[in-house]
């Protein structure tokens, strides 16, 4: 297996007395889907912002493609190749696609007056949507005219175009169907296939299990070791998440739906 | 748009129709409102009213509001407003009479300088907004009253005691740059057309229209230069971003306080353009001047498809409801109504607008 581009080393998060994240190891390589999975309040958001610049971690350290690494701010970790796609997605409903997706890094031409060059972020746009199974209907649609799934897909692809090598997604399938959620997964299945490594953020353990190739558990702000792809199930996933017995009496309770 | 084989279209989607797509455009509404007054105008008006002078009558009062409109506009797509425009324009208009009349300086320094101070104002309206977070709303609605009052002060300490400053035709009079701000262009052009029969010409043979305000180009060119700047520039599609969520737009690398802070400076310098033109026209300033243009503006925006949430709007829209407002301001005394009736035709219009790009709102984000 490859060097991971990106190894975080027990991290240790406190805000003022609250310890938010109290050591969590984590690692993604190129080309794999690192599934980092959590209960609500486990630290996830913590970690993501930690791992994305937002925050300073209190302790601990974050090598990057081997060298020890420490971001000041997102803009840092962004311009390093550490892309983050937050639940909000950064976009805007009543902007065309292409607007939002070259919003902040439009592509320019011209001589003395620098001009948007919007034939070619047309272009790229339809193509990069293409590649990752969108056939939009025209570049300027508006982003709020696209389903949920979409509107993911479109930050997703947005991400990778600009040189993301770690991808990280924040919960992208929390707010979907059923059928879009099965095309963000295929998508994040492309983005791995082009080498990018993913980091994936989700409590649902079977959105975790049909994509990932990792798994990692973060319970009350410590993971709880990392297990691969055929070693562990669905169900000592959930357990690990719950911290153990109390989802398993629930589970006795309703009869083993959960 | 080619389909590629490989993905199935969304057979729920329907492909759009031309008519569909033009619903979509911001200045819709208002190109249809010209065309509304236009009928209106042209059944009830005297037909004085679309001769050659009727029209220069009607957008000599559009193009100056126009400009303000205009960039009222930039800064509501933006997602601010300012409501000191009108304050602004009495307020730059003093700083300018105080400049030319009392210091005695030629246009080219006095007309650099009163845009630096509106610039510098502007940049203050927009500093505060984004340090106090504070709706722009509020911000502003302190400054209408502040420069309104600081322009009274200021005009009563500079004339002793008056609030109106005279002697601005006679300080300006053979300043090379005094045609560029007041007066009519293309005098030659339109003696030649009345030489030739083209236009109406009184019977000495002098054109009974001396040429094209000047006001009405500054207001033509600030249009295309807007628009040319939304759509086809970086700039633009930051103004679009800023105005359609500035969280977002920040979080994706666009510097939302300089656009910001660029509009509020944009507003004001668009005042004091008006400011210039207006008090060498008049030859003189006072403390009424401008009085309630800040509303008239940002009704300008509206009818001109912007949106009071920000992020949706156009320049040229806003152009077309400039003329609007021109055409029913000066249309009525064509007319055998009261001319006061024109506020009561212009909240309706208002009124309309506003619904009007609401429905249009939802159309184009799908939502339901």
């Amino acid at each position: 297996m490859s060097d991971p581009i990106i190894h975080m080393e027990n991290i240790k998060k406190h805000f003022g007395n609250v310890i938010a994240l109290n050591g969590v190891t984590f690692d993604v390589r190129a080309g794999e889907c690192h599934c980092l999975l959590g209960d609500n309040g486990a630290g996830k958001s913590t970690f993501i912002k930690t791992m994305s610049g937002v925050h300073k971690p209190t302790s601990g350290e974050i090598f990057f493609e081997g060298r020890p690494l420490s971001f000041d701010s997102p803009r840092e970790a962004m311009e390093a190749g550490i892309a983050t796609v937050f639940q909000d997605l950064a976009m805007i409903p009543l902007m065309s696609v292409t607007r939002n997706f070259f919003m902040g890094r439009e592509p320019r031409k011209g001589g003395f007056i620098k001009r948007f060059d919007l034939d070619t972020a047309n272009s790229v746009t339809m193509e990069e949507m293409r590649r990752m199974g969108i056939n939009l209907r025209a570049p300027d649609q508006a982003v709020g005219t696209l389903s949920g799934g979409e509107r993911q897909t479109v930050a997703i692809a947005r991400a990778v175009y600009f040189g993301a090598k770690v991808l990280i997604l924040d919960e992208p399938t929390s707010a979907l169907g059923v059928r879009q959620t099965s095309n963000v997964l295929a998508t994040i299945d492309r983005v791995r296939n082009q080498g990018v490594g993913v980091v994936f953020i989700s409590h649902n353990v079977r959105h975790a299990m049909a994509v990932g190739d990792r798994f990692t558990v973060l319970n009350r702000g410590q993971t709880l070791g990392t297990a691969v792809r055929g070693e562990i199930d669905a169900g000592a996933l959930q357990d690990l998440m719950a911290g153990g017995q109390e989802l398993a009496e629930l589970e006795g309770s309703l009869g083993g739906t959960v | 748009m080619t389909t590629d084989p490989g993905i199935p279209a969304d057979e729920r989607i329907k492909s759009e129709s031309l008519a569909t797509r033009l619903m979509k455009r911001p200045e819709l509404g208002a190109i249809g409102g010209v065309i509304l007054v236009t009928i209106f105008f042209l059944i009830t008006a005297d037909s004085a009213m679309f001769t050659l002078s009727g029209i220069m009558n009607f957008m000599t009062p559009a193009a100056q509001l126009g400009i303000l409109g205009i960039a009222a506009a930039m800064l509501m797509i933006g997602g601010e407003f300012d409501l000191s425009i009108g304050s602004m324009v009495a307020f730059t208009g003093l700083i300018f009479g105080v400049l030319v009349v009392n210091m005695g300086l030629p246009l080219i320094v006095a007309i650099p300088l009163t845009l630096l101070a509106a610039a510098g104002m502007g940049a203050l309206n927009g500093y505060v907004v984004i340090r106090t977070g504070l709706p722009s709303f509020i911000v502003t609605l302190a400054f209408l009253f502040i420069l309104r009052g600081a322009s009274l002060v200021g005009l009563k300490l500079f004339t002793g005691g008056s609030t109106q400053l005279r002697g601005v035709r006679d300080a300006v009079a053979g300043d090379f740059l005094t045609p560029i701000f007041s007066g009519d262009a293309f005098g030659g052009l339109f003696r030649w057309l009345a030489g030739r029969g083209i236009i109406d010409s009184f019977s000495s043979g002098a054109p009974k229209v001396p040429g094209i305000p000047v006001e009405i180009l500054w207001f033509i060119a600030m249009a295309l230069v807007c628009t040319f700047v939304l759509l086809r520039t970086p700039a633009g599609n930051w103004i679009f971003a800023t105005g359609g969520d500035d969280n977002a737009a920040a979080n994706s690398g666009v510097p939302v306080r300089r656009v910001k802070v660029s509009l509020f400076m944009l507003t004001a310098c668009a005042a004091a353009l008006v400011a210039i033109i207006t008090v060498i026209d008049a030859g003189s300033t006072d403390a009424r001047r401008g009085f309630m243009k800040e509303f008239e503006a940002i009704i300008t925006a509206v009818i001109g498809g912007c949106l009071l949430t920000g992020g949706y709007g156009s320049a040229i829209g806003a152009f077309f409801g400039a003329i609007i407002f021109g055409m029913v301001t000066i249309g009525l005394t064509y007319t055998d109504f009261d001319q006061d009736w024109f506020q009561v035709f212009l909240g309706g219009m208002l009124l309309l607008a506003v619904v009007f790009n609401n429905v249009i709102r939802k159309r184009v984000t799908g939502e339901r």
